[in-house]
């Protein structure tokens, strides 16, 4: 990830703040930083989502294609997660240098979602064994402040709300194989159900207390950090723990709690926000990527 | 406790005076100053077949027969007599070399710092390889230009007592085009912090210390905690620099206060929502034309 230079007396100040609760913009340890959340702005895909939170701004788009079911389990699509970390973050991301941390996000997003409830697998089929439907998930990271997989994951969910699979109708045709037809009218499609789609909140031990979206100053002074996955109903769906350092099996058990908490009362909000962008329809003022 | 998520808005430039559309001498690169010959050409601008254009976005300055354009975002370009504030990248055979937002690395000689203690004496093969224990890579120095090299690069000093290693405190990254030159960039405000506003863009801001550390010489940090009720009056100060940044109003210690009084009643993690960067912005613009006034 992008790091920054900090001094020792920095870290100081920051983890004397961060253990009285005041942050260096004042958030209190568990605070996330200003949020927008715009979706339906990558007009040829069929769902898409921005985010941009502090100054971490991530695009995620979803496009639904028709592919054959694994052999598996041959009634229900699949999921696939891409992430591509562009050179406009920071510099270090030029030519191959984002793979890396590219590959570690969209392994941990395949962990995330990697069970039955977060999205309904078997909606996506159209045949048994033969066709159904892919969702290739494609996360572009435009600026990175920190805190990369939270936003990621709102943008994803906010991506699923937005996407619109058109309907199809299977026909059988002439030498007895089947035919997919996809319907003509833009508006006749069918929407996900994205109720269970966990949210990733991320959080950073620093010193002796634990800190909800940090930026790169706080996370330089941390040395390990615990992603964890939260649905609406506070379950947890995958939990990790990042970085070189070693964490208390007390802490981590209280860093887990307080990452249930914290990640279930994100769900509310977002939904609400979603649907509210979605009353607005056409009469929605579409801000984009200027202004 | 709850994330404050919403829908994005357009960000609307708040100024009071006039819009920027009306500014005859806002230019952008390519748009022509002017077709006379007889004008000096200066930084920011080339001439293009007879006519002076211009080669970076900001506004056009003209001093007698010499046209300059002044760019709005644009690295530090160092003059002799700056005030920086800079992080150490590298320490080399005596010298560091120091990141202050310009196009290349400053440089700090071994023979420009105070050695601890005062002394002033030639520097020996054993100071030069105690360097890393002045500052190392990652330590914050506020210093001031001594000279320019040929190819650009400053050449910094922290001869005086007022200049030297940072302690404890805030950096704020901001673009060098918002500090406004003033007689002196070390400032003790009144609300409880002192900053030192940096001509690179890069402002510091503290606890101000109890007593002058004469003897100190700026190489002794302290790592005592710093109390809560001046870590809240950093934090307000941090977020109204960034809201200042943010409309683009110049910085100097009136702008700054007036900023951090009028931001009073929000809470400080208030203060980075657009409504609220907007109307303490406002505020703080009708206290200055005010006092202009």
């Amino acid at each position: 990830m992008a790091t920054v230079q900090v001094s020792e007396a920095e870290k100081v100040y920051i983890l004397h703040g961060i253990r009285d609760d005041l942050r260096v913009d004042g958030r209190g340890c568990e605070d996330y930083r200003h949020m927008e959340i715009e979706t339906d702005v990558v007009s040829n895909t069929d769902g898409s989502a921005k985010v941009t939170l502090g100054d971490t701004a991530v695009l995620v788009g979803v496009k639904a294609d028709i592919g054959k079911p694994r052999p598996k389990v041959p009634n229900e699509g699949y999921v696939e997660f891409f992430v591509d970390c562009s050179a406009n973050a920071t510099p270090e991301f030029e030519g191959r240098g984002g793979e890396e941390l590219g590959t570690e996000l969209s392994n941990t997003l395949y962990k995330v979602f990697n069970n039955k409830h977060s999205v309904d697998l078997k909606s996506l089929c159209i045949s048994a064994g033969e066709h159904c439907w892919v969702l290739y998930v494609d996360v572009l990271l435009l600026q990175c402040d920190g805190n990369l997989y939270d936003a990621i994951s709102v943008a994803i969910k906010a991506a699923l709300f937005n996407t619109k699979i058109p309907r199809v109708h299977i026909s059988a045709d002439e030498e007895g194989g089947k035919e997919i037809e996809l319907s003509d009218d833009p508006y006749d499609c069918v929407r996900l159900n994205v109720e269970n789609v966990p949210c990733i909140v991320t959080l950073c031990k620093v010193g002796h207390r634990h800190v909800v979206d940090a930026t790169l100053q706080e996370k330089a002074c941390s040395v390990a950090s615990l992603i964890i996955s939260v649905t609406h109903k506070g379950t947890i769906t995958c939990t990790r723990k990042v970085g070189g350092g070693s964490l208390d099996p007390e802490s981590i058990f209280e860093m887990t709690e307080a990452g249930k908490r914290v990640g279930k009362a994100l769900h509310a909000p977002l939904m609400k926000l979603l649907q509210q962008e979605e009353s607005l329809g056409k009469a929605r003022q579409k801000v984009g990527f200027l202004g | 406790m709850a994330a404050d998520m919403r829908l994005p808005t357009i960000q609307k430039p708040v100024s009071l005076t006039f819009s920027a559309f009306d500014r005859k001498d806002l230019v952008v690169p390519g748009d022509v100053i002017t077709s006379d010959t007889g004008f000096m050409r200066g930084h920011g601008t080339y001439v293009d077949e007879e006519k002076l254009t211009a080669s970076v976005a900001g506004e056009v300055q003209r001093v007698d027969k010499l046209i300059c354009v002044k760019p709005l975002k644009t690295r530090f370009n160092g003059e002799v007599g700056d005030v920086v504030v800079g992080r150490i990248t590298e320490v080399q055979q005596k010298r560091w070399k120091v990141e202050t937002n310009s196009r290349l690395d400053s440089v700090l000689l071994l023979s420009s710092v105070n050695l601890p203690g005062g002394e002033l004496r030639r520097r020996s093969a054993e100071d030069e390889l105690t360097m890393r224990e002045y500052l190392q890579e990652g330590d914050l120095i506020s210093a001031e230009v001594q000279s320019v090299f040929s190819d650009g690069a400053l050449s910094l000093h922290t001869r005086s007592l007022k200049y030297g290693k940072l302690g404890q405190g805030v950096l704020v990254q901001l673009s060098p085009s918002l500090i406004k030159r003033q007689k002196t960039h070390f400032h003790n405000l009144t609300c409880g912090a002192s900053m030192i506003l940096g001509n690179n863009g890069f402002v510091w801001l503290y606890p101000t210390p109890e007593q002058l550390e004469e003897e100190a010489g700026g190489f002794y940090t302290s790592l005592e905690p710093v109390s809560v009720s001046d870590r809240e009056v950093i934090s307000r100060l941090r977020n109204c620099l960034l809201a200042l940044a943010a409309h683009k109003v110049l910085l100097f210690d009136t702008s700054v206060l007036y900023c951090y009084e009028s931001s009073v009643h929000h809470q400080v993690k208030d203060i980075l929502k657009p409504e609220v960067m907007e109307e303490i912005v406002m505020l703080t613009q009708q206290k200055l034309l005010d006092q202009e006034g």
